[in-house]
């Protein structure tokens, strides 16, 4: 009988390919880490779950993190669009940081990199 | 003269999961050809749009959306070109030019831009839209991978 090694429960192992969005509250600022492939499916639950955190802290800045994202097709700038609409209306600015070269590609596609109240990293 | 050195055929629920599904499927069938890391990107990029647009829009009108289907077919040609076809039997496109507008969107405001076409025609060197209404859509894109 083979005896498998007891794992200690710990927040770095414990996340699951089902987990999307890590959240880090600090004063004025709410972090959200983005996970997985971005794509119409997983945006789905991911905005929800940023909305619904963003509206419970009201911080003065969100800051989108996207340097664990892997792929990304345009449902991530329509994340980042609705982010930054909703934002403004608790008068925060966003921050997005962390987008890869091929992140990029599709940003300057869109025009985001010129859309006010926005800031990319 | 040129030869098909592979081919794919794939049906897929027009369920929101498969949007990765297809593009795992495809990054696997180009994978064999050696593109390049943005070669890559780019097709599955592409072929996200088409399978979103898809699902988000051919089968709305039907109450039980699970019932549609996607169908994927891919081809890899000694030319080292591949060709998607992604297409569907649902409610099709009115008017395909003013859909492949940059900016134009039947979806829900601020949380769709209306930019998969244009991503589709950027990340591909062509790409044909068929399309009648209530017959479904076909959108075919070729990519001609580097040497």
């Amino acid at each position: 009988m083979i005896k498998y090694p007891r794992k200690k429960a710990s927040l770095k192992g414990n996340i699951k390919m089902k987990e999307d969005v890590i959240f880090i509250e600090r004063k004025g600022e709410l972090v959200a880490r983005l996970l997985p492939d971005i794509d119409h499916h997983t945006c789905r639950i991911m905005r929800e779950k940023i909305d619904l955190k963003l509206f419970e802290n009201k911080p003065e800045r969100l800051v989108l993190d996207f340097t664990e994202v892997g792929f990304m097709d345009s449902s991530g700038l329509g994340l980042i669009l609705g982010r930054v609409e909703k934002a403004s209306s608790l008068n925060a600015t966003v921050v997005v940081r962390g987008l890869s070269e091929s992140h990029m590609r599709i940003v300057r596609l869109s025009g985001l990199d010129r859309v006010k109240n926005l800031t990319l990293k | 003269m040129k030869r098909i050195i592979n081919e794919l055929k794939l049906r897929l629920p027009a369920v929101s999961v498969n949007e990765a599904v297809a593009r795992s499927v495809i990054s696997a069938f180009t994978a064999s050809a050696n593109p390049t890391v943005e070669e890559l990107g780019d097709l599955r990029c592409a072929v996200s749009e088409a399978v979103t647009n898809c699902i988000v829009h051919a089968y709305k009108d039907i109450p039980d959306r699970s019932v549609g289907y996607i169908y994927i077919s891919a081809r890899l040609y000694d030319t080292r070109e591949v060709t998607v076809e992604i297409s569907d039997n649902g409610c099709g496109i009115e008017n395909v030019e003013e859909a492949r507008t940059p900016a134009f969107s039947t979806g829900e405001p601020s949380e769709r831009c209306g930019m998969g076409f244009l991503v589709m025609e950027s990340f591909t060197d062509s790409l044909s839209v068929k399309s009648r209404p209530g017959k479904g859509t076909t959108v075919l894109m070729r990519k001609i991978l580097k040497p």
